[in-house]
This record gives structure tokens, C-alpha cells and sequence, in this order.
């Protein structure tokens, strides 16, 4: 059984002076470092993340308490936001079942932070301000996910209905369940995955943004059209490095989004998920307008280092830990 | 029925794709950060050989393709079924032609074959990587042209045809490599 690390130590070297440039970047701008649990009595519910959880027992938990690894620190940076934080950024693990492959590892390093008053334009502005520093990068292409459809299949994803989209899909031969697939959004992924995604972001990184709002997560609608919300995501030689939204203040309709996962869930055929209530007790109290990002930090010293496997740049993988 | 799900996915597996037994040659699972992950699975058909790159909803399930290989040594043929047996239990079992395909040719007495069975029955016959064949006809050499520009064809004892340097001769034996078709060399008698 091999006790070897599966990064070299070299590259773990150069992996600690990007994670000092990361704080650096953070400490210049008066971004306050938070570190917050990766434990967490409730979870997600979106329906394509699979928590791990364990149960804690011990003094006040007699019965046993059950506790989800967050896939995410968001939930709880919200609540520091809601409790009068001011800007925040931490850099955390973060914990996903069942992904394992080149660019994931079932614990993974994620840099989330959150700025008030941005929106998400601004914030599109200040990951590329990152990028460049920690990746010498030319200024990133932004574009929105409906011209990017439209510029590279000639599909318009927000006017089109599934039959529509369903033709286009068929025609790139995307797989067979294709033909027999009754969820919009699923066949758009498939197509930005396979046909849009190997495209773009090539030479240099680019933010698509406005995604449809049956995509919107923890997103704002768009006031200008409300068939997208405020969603960004950051793509970079086929890499998708970061996640963010101008963010939900609403805590009724960040409610029924969870609600509404949870009803997904269950046609799916997998259980609900215990919902949240502490962050919608804090979104009641309320959200300051802000943004906020989650950055994939093992991929980006993938592409600072220039690494082929997410393996090559943290210290353990999942076969080795 | 055993069935797989897209997570025991790995390369050799075997299992049932649009109703043909496959094996998976690569496997990628593409996940975006928000929605469905998807697999990116080259396959190889094994009865018409024919290779697929398919995309497929991680969490599917397939059923498991029971597919075996084992050793087994040609015996001969009847015109219409290849023989073979296990020279440990002296089972003996026949391929038909379509199960042979392009093997028929590498065949040698004795020579250890890997035989693919589905549900029992051969379906791929793999000869040895190398074999080794006598050369039945070929053009008359020139003696002494060793470094032949492209050589001359010549017919094996099963009937294979290849391109063979201009010193063989007729009732030379010759090592062949099955996967390429191509001579590697003479072999000494």
C-alpha cells in the first residue's frame, strides 16, 4: 500500500505560495478571513449534490444528532453576512459524494468570498482581477448563456421549448436518453458540457453569465427579464473554476427554491433534504446586497501549475487518504 | 439480473448496450459544479466490433454482460464449426465461423486461443499475438536480396496472404504477429 503523497513536494511548495497570494489578494482589499463549520445540522437540497453524513452523539445529543459535511460554506457565510460580517473570503474544504475523476476529489479546496454592494457584474470584474494575478491571464471574455448558445449551436436556450432543444441535442448525438429526456435543463447542460464547453475559455478565461432561472440555485432573477437570473460561472481551458450569484435576499422565495428542490428530489427518486431554517431565519432578518463566489482552488493550481489530474496538486487523494 | 451503476464504471467492464454484450475501453464522468453529471464512455460492441463514444445520465444502471474469456487449444474444423479444448479438463467446445471472423487464418494446431464466451457460447476468437506458419507459395527470390524494397506476397498454409521480404522461399516457416498481419521473422528449423 503506497504511503507516498500523490502531489510532488515541489508542487506543494508552489501550491502554498498561491494559497499566501490568494490571502494576499484578500488582506490588500480589507476582506475579513472567516473560518466556519464543516459540520452542519441541515444541507443542501439541490438535487445533483450528494452530502456525506455522519451522527454525532455525546453531552446535549444523547439521542444522536445527524450532521451533513457542507458541500459548501455557503450557507453559513451568509448567516456571518446577515449578523453584519462586512466583506468576508474563506478558504475551506469542502465535501461532495460520489465525484471522483480528473478535476474532482470527493473533499476538494474551495475560495468562497462575498463582497456587499456588488452585483454580479462586479464581481465577474474582481474574479477576473484574481485570474490575472494568480494566473497571469489576459482580461477574461464575458458573455451571456444565451448569445454563447446562440453564437456556437444557433440555439436560442431561453425562447426555445425542450422539443426544440431536444433536435439540437440529437444532431450532436449526445446520448440516448436524449430522445426520451423531459427535463429542459438537463439537455441544456449536456449540450453546454459536451458542444459549448470544449470551445470556450481557451485562450483566455471567460464568465458566462445570466443563466436561465430554472438554473438560478441561490441566485437574484434578472429584473430586466426574468427568464435568467443573476449567475455566473468562470470556464478556463475546460476547466469550470467558479460559481457565483448576485445573491437571494428573499428568504420566502429562497424557501420555496428549497422546497422546490426538495419536490425534485423525491421524483427523482432520492430522499428530501433536511432544509436550512437557520439561514432563512437569517435571510429574514436580512441579506445585505452583496455577490458572493465559490472558486475551485485545487483547479486553479491546476492551471497555475499546468496538471493534467487534480491528483497531482493536493497532498492525498481519495485512493491515498 | 446484476445490473451496474455508472459509478462501478471501469475500463474492461462488461456489460449489455443496446442489447449487445460491450466492454468500456474509457470512462469520464463529467460534473458541473450545478446540475446533472454526466459519463463519457467510449464501448466497444464485442460482437460487430463497432466503437461508440455515448454520453450517459450518471446514476444509470446496465445490466452486467456475462462474458468470459478462456485459454483454449484448436483442434481443427469441420467446415462449419472450429474446435477447441481445454487442455486441463479436456472440455471441448466449437466457434462458427461467425465467432472466428478473421482468426480463421492465424489458426495452428495446438496454439492457445482466447476464446470470449457469452452467455456460454463463443463469440470472439483471439489466435495468439504470434504464430507461426509455413510459406505454401510465393514468387521465386533472388538469393542474396536482403534488403528487398517492399518485398513480395506469400501464402500461408491457412491461406493468409502477407508481404514477406524476397529471400523466402516456399516451405520456409514464418513467425507472424496476428494483431498486425505483418511478419516479423524466419524461424529456424
Amino acid at each position: 500500500m503506497s504511503w507516498q503523497p500523490s502531489a510532488s513536494i515541489d508542487t506543494l511548495q508552489k501550491r502554498g505560495q498561491v494559497m499566501t497570494d490568494i490571502r494576499q489578494f484578500f488582506q490588500a482589499k480589507q476582506v475579513l478571513e472567516v473560518e466556519t463549520p464543516a459540520l452542519s445540522q441541515a444541507t443542501v437540497t439541490d438535487v445533483h449534490l450528494h452530502t456525506f453524513e455522519t451522527e454525532f452523539v455525546g453531552p446535549g445529543f444523547a439521542q444522536g444528532q445527524r450532521l451533513y459535511l457542507q458541500t459548501s460554506p455557503e450557507f453559513h457565510m451568509k448567516r456571518l453576512l446577515c449578523a453584519g460580517s462586512g466583506a468576508i473570503f474563506q478558504i475551506s474544504k469542502s465535501f461532495r459524494n460520489e465525484e471522483s475523476g480528473r478535476y474532482h476529489n470527493p473533499e476538494f479546496t474551495m475560495l468562497e468570498w462575498y463582497q456587499p454592494n456588488y452585483d454580479h457584474k462586479d464581481l465577474i470584474a474582481e474574479v477576473d482581477e484574481l485570474l490575472r494575478k494568480i494566473l497571469s491571464t489576459p482580461a477574461s471574455d464575458i458573455q451571456t448563456y444565451q448569445q454563447i448558445f446562440i453564437d456556437h449551436i444557433g440555439l436560442d436556450p431561453l425562447a426555445s421549448d425542450i422539443e426544440q432543444i431536444r433536435q439540437v441535442a440529437l444532431r450532436y448525438d449526445l446520448g440516448d436518453f436524449v430522445a426520451s429526456e423531459s427535463n429542459k435543463d438537463t439537455l441544456l447542460q449536456c449540450l453546454f458540457c459536451f458542444v459549448i464547453e470544449p470551445k470556450i475559455g481557451l485562450e483566455k478565461p471567460i464568465a458566462i453569465y445570466n443563466f436561465p432561472a430554472s438554473q438560478a440555485a441561490l441566485a437574484q432573477i434578472e429584473s430586466n427579464d426574468e427568464r435568467v437570473a443573476r449567475r455566473f460561472e468562470f470556464y478556463y481551458q475546460g476547466i469550470e473554476l467558479a460559481n457565483g450569484f448576485h445573491e437571494l435576499q428573499d428568504a420566502s422565495e429562497q424557501l420555496s427554491r428549497f422546497e422546490q428542490d426538495n419536490a425534485n428530489r423525491l421524483k427523482e427518486g432520492l430522499s428530501a433534504q433536511p432544509i436550512d431554517h437557520k439561514l432563512i431565519n437569517a435571510l429574514e432578518h436580512g441579506l445585505p446586497n452583496c455577490a458572493g463566489v465559490a472558486l475551485g482552488i485545487d483547479r486553479l493550481i491546476m492551471l497555475a501549475l499546468n496538471k493534467r489530474h487534480i491528483n497531482e496538486v493536493i497532498s492525498f487523494d481519495v485512493r491515498r487518504c | 439480473m446484476a445490473t451496474v451503476s455508472t459509478n462501478e464504471f471501469k475500463n474492461g467492464l462488461k456489460l449489455m448496450f443496446e442489447g449487445e454484450p460491450s466492454t468500456i475501453l474509457d470512462n469520464e464522468t463529467v460534473k458541473p459544479g450545478k446540475g446533472q453529471a454526466f459519463n463519457r464512455v467510449k464501448i466497444r460492441k464485442l460482437i460487430s466490433g463497432k466503437v461508440l463514444e455515448k454520453t450517459i445520465k450518471s446514476g444509470e444502471s446496465f445490466e452486467v454482460a456475462d462474458v468470459v474469456e478462456c485459454d483454449l487449444a484448436y483442434l481443427y474444423s469441420d467446415g462449419e464449426f472450429w474446435h477447441f479444448m481445454n487442455n486441463e479438463t479436456f472440455e471441448q467446445l466449437a466457434a462458427d465461423a461467425k465467432a472466428i471472423g478473421d482468426a480463421t487464418k492465424w489458426l495452428v494446431e495446438q496454439d492457445e486461443c482466447i476464446i470470449t464466451l457469452f452467455n456460454g457460447s463463443p463469440i470472439i476468437v483471439t489466435p495468439p499475438n504470434f504464430v507461426e506458419l509455413e510459406v505454401t507459395e510465393t514468387d521465386p527470390g533472388l538469393k542474396g536480396d536482403t534488403a528487398g524494397t517492399g518485398g513480395k506476397p506469400a501464402t500461408l498454409s491457412t491461406g493468409a496472404v502477407l508481404r514477406v521480404p524476397l529471400f523466402i522461399q516456399i516451405g520456409e516457416v514464418l513467425k507472424v504477429d496476428t494483431r498486425t498481419g505483418e511478419y516479423v521473422s524466419r524461424v529456424s528449423k
